[in-house]
């Protein structure tokens, strides 16, 4: 079980606490926002003609909506991307720390725990 | 000369150039990582082009614009759902399977889970929905080949397919990224060409193009189709939910992932990929509505009952013969390239996932590992060239669809637990593929694409002449959580914990699962020792 002891002495860094802590802040309410906004668009046209009122001559709402998902979909994107290029050095911060942190886990029982 | 001597000339243009691109690569094809990810050695912006190229296909090109000329807003689902997909690769999926997987989508899973079934099980998802994939696209490039050159379907058909399988076996995937960043860019300048001469005769407003067919075509044509009723509406969801989950299980997109050096590559290749496929789907209703009114829907009807030809005719209208004739090569290439891509996918499945791991044990040498590789490429061509000629009566789009929603049933539950979930097992993972694969082929072939539905117009005539017992068009908004609930009862009920199963080992710790697919650690001992400081050097 040695090699599993080295994994769990990066996941154990505080560096890879707060990599996993702040993807999951933003994953989460991301993708449930995404999927909600995606989906809201097949609901009301498949159920309800709120989406029919035209905006600019013939555009209807349905059209805006949908150009809409094309414009959310490209921000996300960009917001996703510039954190996880951030993200990334926590993930040097945690292989340095857990290499550091090399001898100094005090009771070897970092293994039995699966945090 | 004549019109069909100018589209010859063209497409041997384009043969020619997808021919020299191959003898080109085969020269540095000589790895097993060459032939199956190009040796992980693909940049950035070349992977974003050759993703935007594998992703538009015959059937966003074709398919998409003729199905707005013709239906109008309903054809715009499909380029909406295929470009939110992207949101879910990107966030979900795509960074751990880069720092997971090595040549396959099975490779992610078997970094978890070490039980010869789940690659096996995956291995087969893998072909089946590949297999679906490519028998559309032959399907309309033997169609679209058929019109234009005067060929028969069936000789159309095993050309293509002979053409695509020299690439493959000659070049690899070194040929086939470099086949679909050549066609990407000319797809995309076809696209845009074809859209600037549409807008030049609507004054350059997209708004007075609406309006043309508003007052031409009716107001049917611009908006979205009324509600119908429950089964209606909530097949309208169904689709929906195989579109924008279909592409994060799609073999054939997910091995991109793997053809480039780290996440932040990965990452930055969708960036690429999404800007050019959205503008590209931006283009699309330009593209329909334009061919509705400047190609006429009657003739867009005749030329292919499901419009598939809207876009080529378009160009004929605009520009001419010449025009035609590069629409029409662009679009071949097209399918040959995508074809190409499948083809690597499900051959790398069996031969690296079946042939390499599960029944040499690992041990194949890489010379032994390459012959299958080609052999098997060889053997899924033949095998899509046969079941391609029976399916020539078939609607491509149906097939597309088909091949989304078993992606999205049988893959996208299984990836998404191998990351996420850490009680998952070994029986939780084959069960999830099966169920998924099989409750979504089961539902297509007792729904009304396959059986006589209640439903006024269903895409192809049926093909077993009895009421269809599942009233739905599309399947995912049952098989996708029946894919699910296999893998949650497989793992609930079968075999031993994700612990016990550790003991024994059948997977590796989930500890181990978490710091890799998020860190891209792969050989930890070794990474440590290069991260620790100088002055004081340390061993473990």
């Amino acid at each position: 079980m040695e090699r599993q002891d080295e994994w769990v002495r990066v996941e154990r860094t505080s560096a890879f606490k707060e990599l996993t802590r702040q993807r999951k802040a933003f994953i989460l309410p991301a993708t449930i926002f995404f999927l909600v906004f995606y989906f809201g668009l097949p609901f009301l046209t498949a159920f309800t003609s709120v989406l029919d009122a035209n905006v600019v001559g013939a555009l209807n709402l349905a059209y805006v909506y949908a150009f809409a998902q094309f414009v959310m979909t490209w921000v996300l994107m960009h917001v996703y991307v510039s954190r996880a290029n951030r993200w990334d050095d926590l993930v040097d911060r945690a292989r340095h720390e857990a290499a550091e942190g090399d001898g100094t886990s005090e009771n070897g029982e970092a293994g039995r725990s699966s945090g | 000369m004549s019109d069909q001597t100018i589209s010859i000339i063209f497409f041997v243009l384009i043969i020619a150039l997808t021919l020299g691109i191959t003898i080109w690569a085969s020269r540095k094809n000589k790895s097993t990582s060459d032939h199956y990810v190009a040796g992980g050695n693909i940049k950035g912006w070349q992977n974003g082009l050759a993703i935007s190229g594998d992703y538009l296909s015959a059937a966003s090109f074709l398919g998409i614009a003729g199905a707005i000329s013709l239906t109008g807003f309903s054809g715009f689902y499909l380029s909406i759902g295929f470009l939110v997909a992207y949101l879910v690769v990107l966030l979900l999926v795509a960074e751990p399977l880069r720092n997971l997987g090595k040549y396959t989508f099975a490779d992610m899973l078997a970094s978890r889970f070490n039980k010869p079934s789940v690659r096996s099980a995956a291995a087969l998802s893998t072909i089946a929905i590949s297999m679906f994939y490519m028998v559309a696209q032959l399907n309309g490039a033997g169609a679209l080949v058929g019109l234009l050159l005067g060929l028969p379907y069936t000789l159309s058909v095993v050309v293509i397919g002979i053409l695509m399988t020299f690439y493959i076996v000659a070049g690899g995937m070194v040929a086939t990224t470099w086949i679909q960043i050549v066609k990407a860019v000319l797809l995309i300048a076809g696209a845009i060409s074809l859209s600037v001469l549409v807008l030049a005769r609507y004054g350059f407003n997209p708004i007075t193009l609406f309006n043309e067919v508003d007052s031409q075509l009716g107001s049917d044509m611009v908006l979205p189709p009324p509600p119908a009723g429950l089964v209606a509406g909530l097949d309208v969801i169904s689709l929906n939910i195989a579109l924008v989950l279909g592409t994060a299980g799609l073999p054939h997109i997910l091995i991109r992932f793997l053809t480039v050096a780290d996440a932040k590559t990965a990452r930055s290749s969708i960036i690429t990929a999404t800007w050019i496929i959205g503008l590209f789907y931006l283009l699309t209703p330009i593209l329909g509505y334009g061919a509705a009114l400047i190609v006429g829907q009657d003739a867009i009807s005749e030329a292919n009952a499901a419009g598939n030809l809207a876009a080529p005719q378009l160009a004929e209208a605009l520009g001419g013969p010449i025009f035609f004739a590069f629409i029409s090569a662009v679009a071949f290439a097209t399918i040959v390239a995508v074809v190409a891509g499948l083809v690597v996918a499900a051959s790398s499945a069996f031969a690296h996932d079946f042939y390499s791991n599960v029944i040499r044990g690992g041990e194949a040498s890489e010379q032994e590992q390459l012959r299958a590789a080609r052999f098997t490429a060889v053997g899924i061509s033949v095998l899509a060239i046969l079941l391609a000629i029976p399916a020539a009566s078939l609607n491509v789009a149906f097939l597309v669809a088909l091949a989304f929603a078993v992606a999205a049933s049988a893959n996208v539950p299984v990836i998404l637990l191998t990351i996420f979930w850490k009680r998952f097992n070994t029986t939780g993972a084959v069960a999830g593929i099966l169920v998924g694969l099989i409750s979504c082929i089961v539902l297509i072939m007792l729904s009304p694409n396959v059986m006589t539905g209640p439903n006024p117009e269903p895409p192809a005539t049926p093909i077993i002449p009895i009421e269809a017992p599942f009233p739905f068009l599309y399947p995912a908004l049952f098989s996708v959580p029946l894919g699910f609930l296999g893998c949650y009862l497989g793992t609930l009920l079968g075999g031993g914990g994700a612990e016990r199963e550790r003991e024994q080992g059948l997977q590796v710790s989930y500890d181990e699962i978490q710091v890799r697919s998020l860190t891209g650690i792969s050989n930890i001992e070794q990474e440590l020792q290069e991260s620790t400081p100088q002055e004081e050097p340390r061993t473990t």
